[in-house]
């Protein structure tokens, strides 16, 4: 493989601490070596440049069968961007909900290199996995939805945790899934009838269980298998005024559990787009931040990581297993409605939404998705996301960075507010000054979300060892710069390796990549009850037989296995 | 000895059964009884079987008969014809894999053609309303496992998805359905006494062209509202009868085929059944399904979802994808005389398009690349055979609720015998050195 020395940049790396020093990365075989290491290299001129290592999405919906809905049920997000092949790229289209090659490009673009997919119903592994194998570049995994299940739910109400875990190591088997994922747990399950669970106490119809149960019990499962993630979560009551309070009830079941992994991890839940689960009042009339409750929360328990999903004020596509969530929103903007319950496993909802800089609770949102980031005392803890495309398209990642690292750009996005006072009056975000630096963003976008998902002994840093992804934009932060030039730089990447081949040279694409895709094989103790239950299911209930569920291998052209033991 | 191979799916049509089992010979080569298929399922496995099967490629001479050829001389010919053409048609993708569909979407990227499957004589018009409303929806799991209430509009499952009532509809017990048939109440909407129709617990028969009415007159009736004496020759204490008893279930499903997507009114008489869903979500659990007919059919809507963003009739002729049923669609293309070459695989136009586009076929050059001899390959100047998918080679099929399932392998093709991937792969890189990319 080709050698390459990347010289005199300005290398960010919270990794090794590098803040804006200059200095030379080098990469050899797909890793980051010592400069020592290279014998005849590829030298790459980044001064006055910014180096990174390649970006790590923690949260994003980017593959799989609600992605596609999405896709073929918006023509119109399709107008006027679909683009012809050139060079080695194939045709791509999609704003809100690109096409899987447009994904991996776009990511590549912004310097991004690891991307996770956040919710992938087990039925449709084989689905998710086709998708994610035609995003080019990309390295990927997927989340495997665990909240609404009726094993977990059966399981958990006894307090089972080793039939639970012993459940999730053999799902995370069939699907080749990389964490544990939980959706509005039990709501999606009560959305099978038409009813949601509103907060971590409301029980779920039949199942006689309760969402803290569920919480709780998953925490304590993941940990039981020491997995590379925590338990990742989306709570109860997403997106509705004065959801703030059933968030902090979500976060306090995690109070008392320690992480077990061998991964690096410091949290033992996840909590993802945090944005969407800190409003107060009681209605969209008096809908307030709660930014601070929330953060004060997190600031102080070193157990939490959480992301940000950032309101992007753009016309997007909303997608999520919390079906109920979905319905309540058509229901709010009535446009079209799609919705997919899943046997036994989960269900989602689809619907277009325009975030709109003339509606103030849009304006709201924002402002409350900046406050968390601007509130946080450890940018190792809280990554920059937007949900994708739920509260905006990931491509807005470097007009969040912009947001985050300059008060002036914020400013001008208040004055394009319609109610800008109002806006101002329901939140904190005016009287922030805090501007983040190029390090901080480094930890969000990079070193932190690694280290969340356990990962940090392959990505998120450009120490000797790790992958050899690192990102060179067109930034120089000892010149001065005007906020915009912020944006088009990091949403340009001048280079990109991955894994040691560089996929985009002088802001062109120039290799596909060698993407893989990373899945957990989490072993267990044998647990006859299980598989005995697991058969039984699949007999009386399921409409696949056990035999045609569990994917084979060829959907994965490139797997990373990562291997857990938890036989004791 | 024999050897019986167990979870087999069936690939036939969208029901995509998957409890198949087949017995084949110790040498794997012969396929000799197919167990709990219906009548077609099983013939489609043993059709395979046949002794006068064509195995080789065949090319049509001056004089109307045929010439067989070699797979090499095959690719080489269809290569030639989709580079050659300005706009090719590539229609069909319904009857085989999504591996073989994502490789011809790239042959299709590589050439500029039109990619167009069964949908646009089918459920064309329901993917069409579902880009105006949306889609409620649930696998079939879910019908099973909870629905009471099950609605077939214009559609016949007695006969053209013969398991799907007794796998997942109206016969199964599931979790919160344990009395099976018992427990549910079946509606039937279509003018004809079918079979189906005979195993409803109301059967409204409808005046044929009427459906956008009807299901007008049920959100009317949902909400209590005043109604004509008769709506579209179905008397209104009927309909009255039928929205509360859809209203008053825990969790109804509609099931809607051709008879309401192909007649008058087309993708209107969809977003009317959709808003109907739509409406009784306000009252109880609600949801609805296109019963798709070919097995693979939904897998190739979602491959061009992922790869181009739309589920059919994707324009790729101007290097970029294009989306306009009624102008991208195959039968507006051929009768306007828009495309100059037809490749066809899995599907069967010549059996299913209107005569006049047939002819077109028949006027230009045109590969056919079908394990069958269908009225398409009486039509078209090349015929490829190939192995069965689902039968002699495996590869991900997308069941009618988009559950993808990967079918099997349960015997091997006759000695030489290309696939669809295969085939498609080789006509790949020869386009791609025709074209110089």
């Amino acid at each position: 493989m080709a050698e390459y020395l990347i010289k005199n940049g300005f290398i960010f790396d919270p990794v090794l601490g590098i803040k804006g020093d200059v200095a030379d990365v080098a990469i050899k075989d797909g890793k980051i070596v010592e400069t020592t290491a290279l014998s005849s290299p590829k030298v790459i001129d980044a001064t006055g440049k910014t180096v990174m290592a390649g970006g790590v999405d923690v949260h994003a919906h980017v593959a799989g069968p609600k992605v596609n809905i999405g896709r073929n049920f918006r023509p119109e997000d399709k107008l006027f961007n679909c683009t012809p092949g050139h060079g080695i790229e194939r045709m791509q289209g999609g704003f809100s909900v690109p096409t899987t090659i447009r994904t991996g490009y776009n990511y590549a673009h912004m310097g991004y290199t690891t991307v996770m997919e956040a919710a992938m119903p087990p039925l449709y592994a084989r689905h998710t996995h086709e998708e994610m194998r035609d995003t080019p570049i990309l390295d990927q995994g997927a989340y495997p939805v665990f909240g609404n299940n009726w094993f977990v739910l059966e399981y958990l109400k006894n307090h089972e945790i080793e039939n639970t875990a012993a459940y999730i190591a053999w799902l995370l088997r069939a699907t080749k899934g990389y964490a544990v994922k939980v959706v509005n747990p039990g709501g999606t399950e009560a959305w099978g009838w038409g009813l949601n669970c509103d907060n971590v106490h409301d029980p779920v119809p039949y199942f006689d269980i309760t969402p803290a149960q569920i919480i709780k019990g998953l925490i304590e499962a993941n940990e039981y298998l020491g997995l590379p993630h925590s338990m990742h979560m989306h709570a109860n009551n997403l997106g509705n005024p004065g959801n703030y309070t059933t968030t902090l009830d979500s976060f306090k079941l995690s109070e008392g559990i320690k992480p077990n992994s061998k991964f690096g991890r410091d949290q033992v839940m996840h909590h993802t787009h945090v944005q969407f689960h800190s409003y107060g009042g009681d209605s969209w009339a008096n809908v307030e931040s709660r930014a601070k409750d929330i953060m004060g929360y997190v600031n102080s328990h070193d157990n939490i990581t959480i992301d940000m999903g950032q309101v992007t004020l753009d016309e997007t596509t909303t997608m999520t297993a919390d079906g109920p969530f979905e319905h309540h929103l058509t229901e709010l903007n009535h446009l079209k409605w799609a919705n997919a319950d899943v046997e036994l496993e989960t269900g989602s909802g689809v619907v277009p939404y325009l975030y709109s800089p003339n509606i103030k609770v849009c304006g709201i949102q924002w402002c409350i998705g900046l406050e968390l980031a601007l509130l946080a005392k450890d940018p190792m803890r809280i990554f920059l996301t937007t949900d994708h495309p739920n509260a905006g398209p990931f491509i807005r990642y470097p007009r969040i960075m912009k947001w985050l690292m300059s008060q002036e750009a914020r400013d001008q996005q208040f004055d394009a507010f319609k109610y800008k006072d109002k806006v101002i009056e329901a939140t904190n975000l005016a009287g922030m000054d805090r501007e983040l630096n190029l390090y901080e963003i480094a930890q969000m976008t990079r070193a932190g979300p690694a280290k969340s998902l356990g990962l940090s002994h392959m990505y998120g840093g450009l120490a000797p060892g790790l992958d050899g992804d690192v990102a060179v934009y067109d930034f120089n932060p000892n010149e001065p710069y005007a906020p915009d030039d912020i944006e088009k730089a990091f949403s340009n990447a001048k280079h990109l390796f991955k894994s040691g081949v560089q996929v985009i040279s002088d802001h062109e694409i120039a290799n596909n990549g060698n993407k893989r895709t990373l899945w957990v094989n989490a072993k267990a103790n044998e647990n006859p009850q299980v598989m005995r239950d697991i058969k039984e299911k699949f007999l009386r209930y399921y409409t696949v037989t056990l035999n045609n569920y569990e994917g084979s291998g060829h959907y994965l052209r490139n797997p990373h296995v990562i291997e857990v033991d938890a036989t004791q | 000895m024999t050897k019986t191979v167990t979870d087999v799916i069936c690939p036939f049509c969208g029901t995509l059964c998957d409890d198949l089992e087949v017995v084949v010979s110790d040498d794997g080569k012969q396929l000799l009884e197919v167990y709990n298929a219906c009548a077609i399922g099983a013939e489609k496995f043993l059709h395979s079987q046949a002794k006068d099967r064509i195995t080789r490629p065949r090319m049509r001479q001056e004089d109307g008969t045929w010439k067989e050829i070699t797979y090499d001389e095959a690719v080489e010919y269809t290569a030639n014809m989709l580079a050659d053409a300005k706009k090719p048609l590539m229609y069909g993708w319904s009857s085989t894999n999504c591996e073989a569909q994502a490789v011809g979407a790239e042959i299709g990227e590589a050439v500029g053609a039109v990619m167009d499957n069964t949908a646009t004589v089918c459920h064309g018009t329901s993917l069409i309303a579902v880009q105006d409303i949306g889609i409620p929806s649930c696998t079939l799991g879910e019908v099973k496992n909870r629905a009471d209430r099950v609605l077939f509009w214009g559609c016949n499952p007695a006969h053209a998805h013969p398991r799907h009532m007794s796998r997942y509809s109206i016969f199964p017990r599931g979790f919160f359905t344990g009395k099976g048939h018992t427990g549910r109440k079946v509606i039937v909407v279509d003018p004809r006494p079918t079979d189906t129709a005979s195993l409803a617990d109301i059967h409204l028969q409808i005046e044929q062209g009427h459906d956008y009415e009807l299901f007008d007159a049920l959100r009317v009736a949902f909400k209590g509202e005043k109604l004509p004496d008769v709506v579209a020759g179905i008397p209104k204490e009927k309909i009255y009868e039928v929205a509360e008893t859809l209203k008053s279930g825990r969790f109804a499903i509609i099931f809607f085929g051709m008879g309401v997507t192909q007649s008058i009114g087309k993708n209107h008489n969809i977003d009317a059944a959709i808003a109907v869903t739509r409406d009784l979500n306000e009252y109880t659990k609600a949801a609805i399904m296109p019963m798709r007919g070919h097995y693979n059919v939904t897998g190739s809507g979602q491959v061009w979802g992922w790869q181009f963003g739309f589920p059919f009739a994707v324009d790729l002729s101007r290097g970029f994808a294009r989306y306009n049923p009624g102008e991208t669609t195959s039968n507006d293309l051929l009768r306007r005389d828009e495309v100059d070459a037809v490749f066809v695989l899995g599907s069967d136009p010549g059996a299913h398009f209107p005569f006049n586009s047939v002819k077109k076929i028949y006027d230009l050059p045109s590969v056919v690349i079908d394990p069958h001899e269908t009225p398409t390959s009486e039509v078209c100047k090349v015929h490829v055979p190939v192995a069965f998918v689902g039968v002699e080679i495996g590869g991900c099929a997308y069941r009618m609720d988009n559950v993808p399932i990967e079918t099997r392998k349960v015997v091997d093709a006759p000695e030489g015998m290309m696939t669809d991937e295969e085939f498609l792969t080789r006509v790949l890189a020869r386009v791609k050195e025709l074209k110089g990319v």
